[in-house]
Parts: structure tokens; sequence; C-alpha cells
């Protein structure tokens, strides 16, 4: 790790002053990405902003029946708090679906946002990597991408966003809460994370300076009907090839709202709004979802065949569609690899 | 405890122009201070400057958890901590856990199920189960099999360490034979709602 300083700012708006006025400054949150990536010599900035003592650890509700988590709240803390528990069981499922208790229990919420792809030529200095080095090339092109991306992908780049929290709040359609140099604004989670196109360096809209505070989320929590389907190469502590969130208003056998996000198979959490639409008022059936999966992956695009190749994620991700849908409308699960995730105690 | 080393501990850090600072830990129920630079990780805190080596560094990269210790009663990885901005928190070690004459309950069943084999990863294996007990969310085999999954053991003695755990967590009374958990019903597969 190369030398920096540290300041252990007591307040949002010190915190962003205290960044900008250093060159090659970094938040620290949890620290439990960016000290790997220090350590790896993937980043290297020269002082480290640390938001450990900024009194953004709570979650409050707020009064339009929402739910503020607070961006220094950690992973364990969120998926356990009694109010996301009974409200966002979605969100408490998928956060548990993802890492270890250990490190759940040192990411912070902002920090689960913004932490960084999982390519493997991101992680290997001696490959060419546009994200990494803008302009130096995408060995995940051609080389073996099994954990790339399908959808949304460029020339320059096909990571994906390894995050399993962000998409159960892609499907929630949270609100991201930032404060900058400029003051303070919100972000809909759909336009928080971007797609590579020929910036791959940048994983999100922040702004130089911008410090995430909080993360909002609506009334709507979508309890009685919901699911995280997570397909990964061993069941525990792995990242997902494809994963898929869910959340169904049902009346009946018929839908009357739905909101899905995909994991493991693009730059950001891929929601398609019109294939959510093409669910909504209509009876659940396998032959709506698989013309709802088929919508999803209509455009996909795989980088070679074989186990080391991703293109396999296209199937794969139209039947993990088809049976998430069937698993939030029935809330039974037919080969539930993670039995531990749906009983809460 | 008595431990001998090889090699005096370090008591200053290597010349460099960030300064070292002088930052105060709350380890096992003592305040120590010691002069560390914003890059020294709590486990390199632990083991070089405060001669807790009971703390293991195995991949210092968060995936093995040989590091875990548990602060103000939560496990985490200590070696992607920065150790100054741990100031303020109550930290435990294995040390902290038990003493050789009075081993914890943890301790004391890892040591009756032979729950290791080489030992490297069993101060992480009994901090993050001490964890998993203080969190009181787990029951079942399955459950106390995935919330121990940030613990690798490379020798496989898995199916000792699930039985010791379930022991302690059960106070003596779920019954593991041959990592099989006889006495405490599976996991329902329906959902709850």
């Amino acid at each position: 790790m190369n030398s920096f300083t540290l300041t252990q700012a007591t307040a949002a708006d010190e915190a962003v002053r205290d960044l900008t006025s250093h060159d090659g400054a970094a938040y620290l949150g949890g620290g439990t990405n960016l000290v790997d990536l220090m350590k790896y010599n993937l980043t290297r900035p020269t002082h480290l902003t640390s938001l450990g003592l900024l009194p953004l650890a709570d979650i409050t509700s707020l009064p339009d029946g929402g739910l503020r988590l607070g961006a220094l709240a950690t992973n364990a803390d969120t998926a356990w708090h009694p109010e996301v528990e009974k409200r966002y069981p979605l969100l408490s499922q998928t956060i548990l679906a993802g890492a270890t208790p250990q490190l759940r229990n040192a990411a912070t919420n902002g920090g689960n946002l913004n932490q960084r792809t999982r390519c493997y030529y991101f992680y290997d200095l001696a490959t060419p990597c546009n994200k990494r080095e803008p302009g130096t090339g995408c060995s995940a092109l051609t080389g073996p991408n099994r954990v790339c991306g399908v959808l949304g992908t460029s020339e320059s780049c096909i990571a994906t966003h390894p995050s399993d929290m962000c998409v159960a709040l892609a499907a929630l359609e949270a609100v991201v809460r930032v404060q900058g140099p400029d003051g303070e604004r919100t972000i809909k989670f759909e336009d928080y994370h971007r797609l590579p196109g020929d910036q791959p360096e940048a994983d999100n809209t922040l702004k130089a300076g911008e410090l995430v505070t909080a993360i909002d989320l609506p009334e709507e929590g979508y309890a009685d009907h919901f699911t995280y389907l997570k397909l990964r190469d061993r069941s525990s502590y792995a990242f997902a090839l494809v994963s898929v969130a869910v959340g169904l208003k049902m009346s009946g056998q018929t839908i009357e709202k739905a909101r899905f996000a995909v994991g493991g198979v693009a730059h950001k959490p891929w929601r398609d709004q019109e294939a959510e639409k093409m669910l909504e008022g209509q009876t659940a059936s396998p032959d709506l979802f698989r013309k709802v999966a088929a919508k999803v992956f209509a455009e996909a695009k795989g980088y070679g065949e074989g186990s080391l190749h991703n293109s396999f994620k296209i199937e794969l991700g139209k039947r993990a569609i088809v049976r998430a849908l069937k698993q939030a409308v029935e809330m039974e699960y037919e080969v539930n690899p993670n039995a531990f995730l749906n009983s809460n105690p | 405890m008595s431990l001998t080393f090889l090699q005096e501990p370090l008591d200053k850090t290597a010349p460099h122009v960030v300064p070292a600072q002088s930052v105060t830990l709350h380890v096992n129920g003592q305040a120590r201070t010691i002069q560390i630079a914003p890059w020294t990780s709590l486990l390199d805190a632990l083991r070089e400057y405060l001669d807790l080596t009971g703390t293991k560094k195995g991949c210092d990269h968060g995936q093995c958890g040989a590091c875990t210790v548990l602060v103000d009663g939560k496990r985490i990885n200590s070696c992607l901590a920065l150790a100054t901005v741990y100031q303020g928190k109550q930290i435990q070690t294995i040390e902290g856990l038990g003493t050789e004459d009075n081993l914890s309950p943890l301790q004391q069943a890892f040591v009756d199920h032979d729950a290791f084999q080489c030992g490297y990863c069993t101060p992480g294996q009994i901090c993050s189960a001490q964890g998993l007990i203080n969190e009181g969310r787990c029951k079942t085999v399955d459950e106390v099999r995935e919330h121990m999954s940030g613990n690798l053991c490379r020798c496989g003695a898995y199916t000792n360490i699930l039985s010791a755990v379930m022991e302690v967590l059960h106070d003596g009374e779920a019954v593991v034979d041959n990592g099989v958990l006889i006495t405490i019903p599976a996991q329902p597969t329906k959902a709850v709602s």
C-alpha cells in the first residue's frame, strides 16, 4: 500500500471540504473494498477522508411513508433492522446473499453502491483494462469472461457491477442522496450507476467530491410478493453469475404492479421498464414470464461459448427471471439453494 | 499466557514522510497507546505493535477470515480495517475470550470436538463463531454453515468446527453426529409470508 494521510471528518460538509482540499483524495467508509484495492495497488489515494464519525448511520422513517438508510449504516445493521425486515424483506434477503458476516459488519450502504467491479482484468495489473487504465484496451472481450456482462456492454468494457444490494435497490426504486461542493441533490437509483460506453472508468454519475449521505426507499416494499434469486458458482460467498430481485403487488392471480432488476449481467443493476409493464394487469403464468424474460435479453450479446465465456448467461438469465417471478408470485421455492435466507427468526 | 518472541515487536514505524500518529486502542478491556502510520491495519496493529499474535494473517484481503476479531461485539476482518479509525471501539481478540486455565465455552468446545488440525484458522473461527452467537440469528446447521462462510479452513476441519459451534450455540443440547445434527429440525423450505 502506498503512503497516505488520513483525516477523520465529523460532519458531511466537513468531509466534502477535506476531500476537495486534497489532491488524489478518496472517501473511506468501511474500507472493505477500498483498502483491498489499495493493497492491490489498483487505486493509490494520497489522502483518505474517513467517514466513520459522521452521524449518518441511522435508519429512520420518512414522512411520506418511506425509509431512509444512512450511508454509514452497515450492511448487516441494515439487513437486520426491524423496519427493513418487516417492510423491505427483499432488501434484507438480498444483502444477506452477499459477502460474509464479517464483511457485512464493516461494509457501509454508501460503500456498497460505490464498490468496484470484480472483473478479473480490472484486478490484474499485468493485463490491459480500460476501467483501470483508460485507453489500454479490454482484455475481457476475448479472454475468459465468465463473470462479465451481456447487456449494455460496449467495445471498451464488459464489466459488471458486483453488488447484490444494489439489485434490490434498483427494483425498489430507491433514491440516492448526495452532498458535494455545490450542495445537496438526489439521484434516482436507475440514474446512479451508468453503462460503460466509451468512459468505462466512471462507474456512476457522482460528480467530483460528492458524497453519498443516504438512500431513501419509497413506501412500497413488496413485502407480500418478493424474491431474490442468486445463481453463483458456489452456494455461499460468491458473486452472482446472474441474480434477479423481484417485487410484485398482486390481486389474486393478477399482477397489479411489477418491479424487477437483474444483477451480474451489466455495468449496473439492469432494469427494463417495458418488461415490467408487460407484467402489469396480467394474470401470472409461465408463458407470460417467458415472454418477459425474452424481452429483457432480446438485445443481449454474449462474448464467447463454453464455461470460460459468458454467452451462457443469456439463457441462464432468462430462466432466472422466469423462476424468480414464479417464486415471488407463489412465495414458495421449488429449488432453494439458499434455504437459510428464507427464515427470519 | 506467556509467549516467547524471536524478535522484539516493533516500537516505531519505518521513517516516512507521513509521521506516525499516537493512537489509543481498547483491546481486551485495556487501553493501549501506540505510534502508527495511517495505513497500519488493525491486524498489523494487534500483531506487530501490541504483541497479540493470536489473530492470524491469512490472505490479508478479507477472504479467509483468519484475522477475524470482534469490534463492539461484532465480527470483522481486521486486515481490511485501518487501525486509526478504530479508536474508541471495544476490540476483542482470541486472547480476550478466555485464558489458558479458563477457556471460553467455544474454546473448550473446539478442544472437545477436535475442531482443528493445523490451528491457523482457529482464532478467526472462534472469534467468528462468538460473533455469530452474539448476533443471535442462527439456530440450524445450515444457518451456521452459511454464517461461518467467511472463515476458511484449508485442513477441512469444517465438520468438527460445526459440531463445536452447534454445541455452544445450543448450550450443550444440540446433538451433532459426524457433522449431522440430530436434535434440531432441518430448515423449512417454505418462505415466511
